[in-house]
């Protein structure tokens, strides 16, 4: 899956000159992240805190509770409608929840005086359809909430954008559209694109799920990197090599509930619930 | 048919003596792009209003938006021509009321507000289609990178709904400006009501609407030819 070799590093050279930029070079080397906020590792990032959520009469989140700690690698799995993508929702307050409470490096979600916008620009988020804006460059799409959201210089914008593009391999497609990229690497612009806020945690909601198999992997790649510089990451995937490979814990969900919250290689090993082992019998065939 | 062609007519002077009857159509189209044109600023600015209204998650701005399109939509626009033209100067306190009849160009004033309303409950409708046909996605990756809703709407919703919806906006604009045709009957000396005159004056029906159709025909392909210009300049490379 992350087996494809690393080409020579070649974007240490800058300004390559486009025509004989290597195509798509995949994932290099340096950094993704940066201006992590200090503090000790195994303090809380994100805690969820007894949350249940309606929509109308229909219950799709009920009571639930776990913590995520900094530096941690938390995967989200579970049967389709289980409720992933609503929890992981959640946690940036992109849905509403009617009972509980979430706090995400240190404030609260779920309160009048905080600062929504402020809030969500410190958490990224990577969709299932990348969601880039189509109308915009990929230099626009990666500066664009740099300069509206946080206020940043155009200049250090566009330098800290270039410089992720740069990193996940994409530094010769600056100019393009998003239409003009294929999927994984429209991908790996929206994650480059979220790390451009630095923000403290990363939230995926399946981000390869409506990709072709052959570009899985060059996005795994990028999230595998990412959760080895100590990125704090909620990731809903079915992809158990990647869970297998860097998740911390596995939670399991079912019909809106947390069934199982282990560490991988409990999860793995031996699932207390029923429910998960059918549910891992059944991912691990394919 | 017993009838005198006679298609030098437009070289007569036009017995109001302000040059010949061609003149009098030319100055007929003029007020007729200009009311177009003020109305449609009207109408695209309070229409965006009024169709981002309409998407809004608030159930107040959405029943705002609403009333105003079923409102605006639903009632002829001759009725509102006379409406604000007639009408509403009688309702306002009498010093404003008699202050807005007599002001100069008040035909042309009523026409562009009216018409703008009008046209603004038509743009509305489409700049709401245009935001709904975006994926829900956009407005919730726009939202979770700390856009605000009005940010969202500038930098990600608006310019991806524009560009859907420039066909439809291009035909609400010649609509809006076929439409400028109706304040005749307010007394706006538009290129209709210059036709009807100059058929008046001299009896040449024929010459006079075939003149005013030819001039119709000319500033539509005008517009045709403008959007189609506009809608090639801002196609986004890679899209279908
Ligand atoms: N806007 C909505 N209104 C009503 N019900 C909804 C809405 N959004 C989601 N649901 C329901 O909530 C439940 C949980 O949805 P959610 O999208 O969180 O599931 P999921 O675990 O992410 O599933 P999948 O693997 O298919 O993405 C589903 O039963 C879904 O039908
Ligand atoms: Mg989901």
């Amino acid at each position: 899956m992350t087996s494809s070799p690393m080409p020579a590093p070649t974007a240490s050279q800058p300004a390559v000159d486009a025509d004989h930029a290597p195509k798509d070079p995949g994932l290099q080397p340096g950094s993704l992240v940066s201006g992590l906020p200090k503090g000790a590792p195994g303090e809380t990032m994100i805690a969820i805190d007894g949350i249940s959520k309606w929509y109308g009469d229909f219950k799709v989140l009920t009571d639930c509770t776990t913590k995520v700690a900094k530096g941690e690698v938390v995967v989200v799995c579970g049967p389709s409608g289980s409720g992933k993508s609503t929890l992981i929702k959640c946690v940036n307050a992109l849905e509403p929840f009617q009972k509980g409470q979430i706090t995400v490096a240190g404030t609260k979600v779920l309160d009048k005086s905080t600062n929504l916008p402020k809030l969500r620009s410190r958490v990224g988020m990577v969709f299932q359809h990348f969601e880039l804006f189509p109308h915009l460059t990929i230099t626009d799409n990666l500066t664009i909430a740099q300069r509206k959201v946080l206020g940043r210089g155009s200049e250090d914008a566009k330098k800290r954008g270039l410089d992720l593009l740069a990193r996940v391999g994409l530094g010769a497609h600056a100019h393009k559209y998003p239409g003009q990229l294929s999927g994984g690497q429209q991908q790996r612009v929206a994650i480059a694109r979220a790390l451009a806020m630095n923000p403290v945690v990363m939230l995926f909601d399946e981000p390869t799920s409506a990709l072709d198999p052959e570009m899985v992997g060059e996005v795994l790649d990028v999230m595998v990197e990412l959760a080895k510089e100590g990125m704090t990451m909620m990731v809903v995937t079915h992809e158990m090599g990647f869970a297998r490979k860097v998740a911390d814990r596995v939670i399991f969900m079912d019909r809106g509930e947390i069934v199982e919250d282990a560490t991988k290689d409990e999860f793995f090993g031996s699932p207390r619930s029923e429910r998960a082992q059918t549910f891992l019998s059944k991912i691990l065939q394919h | 048919m017993n009838y005198n062609w006679n298609w030098s007519i437009f070289f007569d002077q036009s017995p109001e003596g302000t040059g010949t009857y061609a003149d009098m159509l030319l100055s007929g189209l003029y007020w007729t792009i200009v009311t177009a044109l003020c109305a449609w600023a009207i109408a695209f600015t309070l229409g965006s209003v009024i169709g981002v209204l309409r998407t809004l998650p608030s159930k107040t701005a959405n029943a705002i938006g609403t009333t105003y399109v079923e409102i605006f939509r639903n009632v002829p626009l001759l009725v509102q021509m006379f409406l604000w033209y007639f009408v509403l100067p009688e309702m306002l306190p009498r010093g404003l009321g008699d202050a807005v009849k007599q002001m100069p160009d008040a035909p042309f004033y009523t026409a562009v507000v009216c018409l703008g309303f009008f046209t603004a409950s038509r743009v509305a409708e489409q700049v709401r289609a245009g935001i709904q046909a975006l994926p829900r996605g956009q407005r919730m990756a726009a939202t979770a990178m700390g856009f605000t809703t009005a940010q969202t709407y500038r930098y990600v919703l608006l310019p991806n709904a524009y560009r859907i919806i420039l066909p439809p906006m291009t035909s609400e604009f010649l609509n809006n400006l076929k439409n400028t045709s109706v304040a005749l009957t307010i007394g706006l000396l538009e290129l209709t009501g210059r036709a009807r005159s100059m058929q008046e004056f001299s009896f040449q029906v024929f010459e006079a609407f075939t003149a005013a159709t030819l001039l119709y025909v000319a500033i539509n392909l005008v517009v045709v030819v403008c959007a189609s210009l506009l809608e090639r300049a801002v196609t986004i490379p890679g899209q279908r």
